[in-house]
């Protein structure tokens, strides 16, 4: 077999794998619309506001409803919580300079 | 055309042979690339999938929200603001919302703990979220004891679990009875954590924001879209910071493929004078360099894209849990729903591919176009 | 079949520059076909730049060098290459296989750029290995092989586009007297089939052997006895 035909062979399949994955994607978004409109619909009863990703402080638990402009929501020497306090942006208006 | 396409699989032939010269090193370069592109792909696809999900299963989340300001400080609103806001136009729904963080010395967790308005609790019963029950051990008609505020100690029965499905919001919840709510915490009669108003037109969304700020000055609105905006924000600024630590191995990585793709070697000089003087144009030459930077660089995409896939969409993106579970103890277990950008996805092919393979043409053409005569001298 | 003739060739190089040097200067010379014909002369006479003229390696300074009706000389490189490849084979004085490639692979690679069958290609390339006793050697790597097979994988390269004119620089250099005897046994074989031969050589094995028709002589970018032309 020619060096080429199995360099065509190995861009094929990973090619294909690649269409696959968004094939795949597309499918897998489908079947969890089910789930999301679940979750939605929980978001809806109990008037949810934020992700429960970070739940070490509550500025990074409900970062919608925290208090931006007060920079240490906690106590000043509070420990910052890393890395999700890092993760976190600060306010639109320190970044935009004035 | 076929005489097209048979010249290029020539020259792919001649360019994988000489590519297999130096097996070590090309590999070496290749699993790098690859490394490269499946952690900056990684990033993409998982900052991407969180943020479409938040984006949809937040759009359902209350219109406005009014939270009262004391000394600077997020404080308990009383219920009378309801009526003194008035009646606005627009808003067809107004009431209180209860809910406040519980630490769990336990587990040093924290939770939140929320009155819902879906559901009747009795006293002493509570709806946990799945997190909790994973962590405290816990599952439907066991216990939970918490000490309160006042040093008094409450049971709770665990009447149900919350959806392990929706667990992205609700994994830290514990929905209890307002009247457990208020003795629990010593919140009064009348008083609220914060308000919820309802508006059905989203377009009177903002005057409606105006009027709150003028007739009750002590608090402010959080909009629906500020929300959403918050969250397209900060996965923005988590990709952001990512691609920062990640510039330093970035650029390590482009001198070392530049040196590698642009240094051309004296051997490599001479072979080009060879294969000059044996018939081959200035163009073939430079196609063949062509399909050099093409092979790697387009190895390196589709196989990092596709382990990125792999890594993010069935191995829950292992490799960032630990990064985005931080000092939390309660970190929600869930399935991201593969999104994916074909932007984004063209955009890291771009990046990717074309830089590589246009560092590997552009010395070639100073070599390429010099006399071949000079294989013989 | 016409012959390739040379009018007051010169070549220089680094023209210009303080350290401009004639290599050719004023070259005559009609070069028959099918004939075996030797430049030779002492190194730096100016042979082997003559010799990548004529090859369409490279181009006079001044001069015409033509082929019939057609003018070689004053060609785009686009057309002096398909020119190239199409009338020249050439054999190396340092061989130039390609490392790290096999023997077959090396005899194949002039005609890439053509694009033709792969599957005839490689049956002719294995042919030419056979007819010069290396259809054994056709996967092995150049790097291994020993002078003579590598000359004659360099003989097999220059004759895989079929080209009528093979051109040989110092092909005898890197050989012992025995190897280069084969070699010019081989010299004689393909002037059988009627292609034209052009070498450079300062080596008797070479210049004074039967197979060779015709031995020019030349001395600091000049034919020494032009009468002979």
């Amino acid at each position: 077999m020619r060096k080429s035909d199995l360099f065509i062979l190995y861009l094929g399949t990973l090619s294909g794998l690649l269409l696959l994955s968004l094939v795949d994607a597309g499918n897998r978004s489908h079947l969890a619309t089910q789930q999301l409109a679940e979750t939605r619909r929980e978001v809806r009863a109990l008037e949810l506001t934020d992700l429960s990703l970070f739940t070490e402080a509550r500025y990074t638990r409900h970062l919608s409803q925290s208090d931006r402009h007060t920079p240490f929501q906690d106590h000043p020497l509070a420990l910052e919580h890393f890395p999700s306090g890092s993760l976190v942006a600060p306010p639109t208006l320190l970044r935009s300079g004035r | 055309m076929k005489a097209f396409i048979r010249k290029q699989r020539y020259l792919i032939d001649f360019t994988l042979s000489s590519l297999l010269r130096r097996p070590g090193k090309n590999l070496g370069l290749l699993v790098v690339y690859s490394l490269i592109v499946f952690l900056l792909a990684s990033v993409m696809l998982f900052t991407h999938a969180l943020r479409s999900e938040a984006r949809l299963v937040l759009a359902d989340s209350p219109e406005i929200i009014l939270q009262r300001m004391v000394a600077g400080r997020h404080d308990l609103i009383p219920g009378s603001y309801l009526e003194k806001m008035g009646r606005i136009r627009g808003v067809i729904g107004k009431h209180g919302r209860l809910w406040g963080y519980f630490y769990d010395p336990a587990v040093q967790a924290n939770y939140t703990l929320m009155v819902p308005r879906d559901r009747q609790l009795a006293e002493d019963e509570a709806v946990i979220g799945a997190a909790i029950a994973r962590t405290r051990g816990v599952s439907r008609g066991d216990f939970l004891t918490f000490r309160s505020t006042d040093g008094n100690a409450y049971s709770f029965r665990v009447s149900a679990i919350l959806a392990s499905d929706s667990e992205l919001v609700s994994a830290d919840l514990i929905l209890v009875s307002e009247q457990r709510f208020r003795t629990f915490f010593g919140i009064p009669e009348g008083y609220y954590t914060d308000l919820v108003l309802n508006v059905r037109n989203p377009k009177e969304l903002r005057k409606v924001a105006e009027k709150l700020t003028l007739r009750l000055p002590d608090t402010r609105p959080i909009l629906r879209d500020e929300i959403l905006r918050t969250y397209d924000a900060i996965f923005n600024w988590r990709q952001g910071i990512v691609f920062v630590l990640l510039t330093g191995t970035i650029l390590a990585f482009v001198i070392f493929a530049w040196d590698k793709a642009s240094g051309l070697s004296a051997e490599e000089r001479r072979e080009i004078g060879i294969l000059k003087a044996i018939g081959w144009e200035t163009s073939d030459v430079i196609r063949m360099k062509f399909w050099e930077g093409a092979i790697i660089s387009l190895s390196a995409f589709l196989l990092g894209y596709l382990t990125a896939y792999g890594h993010v969409f069935y191995a829950n993106a292992g490799l960032f849990e630990p990064v985005l579970k931080g000092w939390s103890v309660l970190y929600p277990e869930f399935r991201l729903t593969p999104f994916i950008d074909g932007l984004q996805l063209a955009t890291l092919f771009f990046f990717t591919v074309f830089p590589y393979t246009v560092a590997t043409i552009v010395p070639i053409w100073r070599a390429a176009i010099t006399d071949p005569d000079t294989v013989m001298r | 079949m016409e012959p390739i003739q040379l009018h007051q060739v010169k070549k220089a190089f680094n023209q210009g520059r303080p350290n401009e040097f004639w290599a050719i200067r004023g070259v005559d010379l009609t070069i028959q076909p099918h004939r075996a014909t030797v430049l030779k002369g002492p190194s730096g006479s100016g042979k082997t730049t003559l010799l990548s003229m004529i090859g369409c390696l490279s181009r006079p300074t001044s001069g015409r060098i033509t082929r019939g009706e057609q003018l070689l000389s004053g060609l785009p490189e686009r057309f002096m290459t398909e020119i190239r490849r199409r009338t020249f084979g050439f054999i190396f004085q340092q061989f130039n296989l390609i490392k790290g490639l096999s023997v077959l692979e090396n005899v194949m690679l002039p005609a890439y750029p053509l694009g033709p069958d792969h599957a005839q290609l490689s049956r002719s390339a294995l042919e030419l290995l056979h007819q010069f006793g290396l259809g054994t050697k056709a996967e092995s790597r150049v790097e291994w092989l020993s002078g003579g097979e590598a000359q004659r994988t360099a003989i097999c390269r220059a004759l895989i586009n079929d080209p009528e004119i093979l051109i040989a620089d110092e092909p005898t250099a890197n050989l012992d007297s025995r190897l280069s005897r084969e070699f010019m046994a081989i010299v004689d074989g393909l002037k059988q089939t009627g292609k034209t031969i052009l070498l450079t050589s300062h080596d008797p094995v070479v210049f004074d052997s039967p197979v060779v028709d015709r031995v020019v002589e030349m001395s600091d970018g000049q034919i020494m006895d032009p009468s002979c032309c």
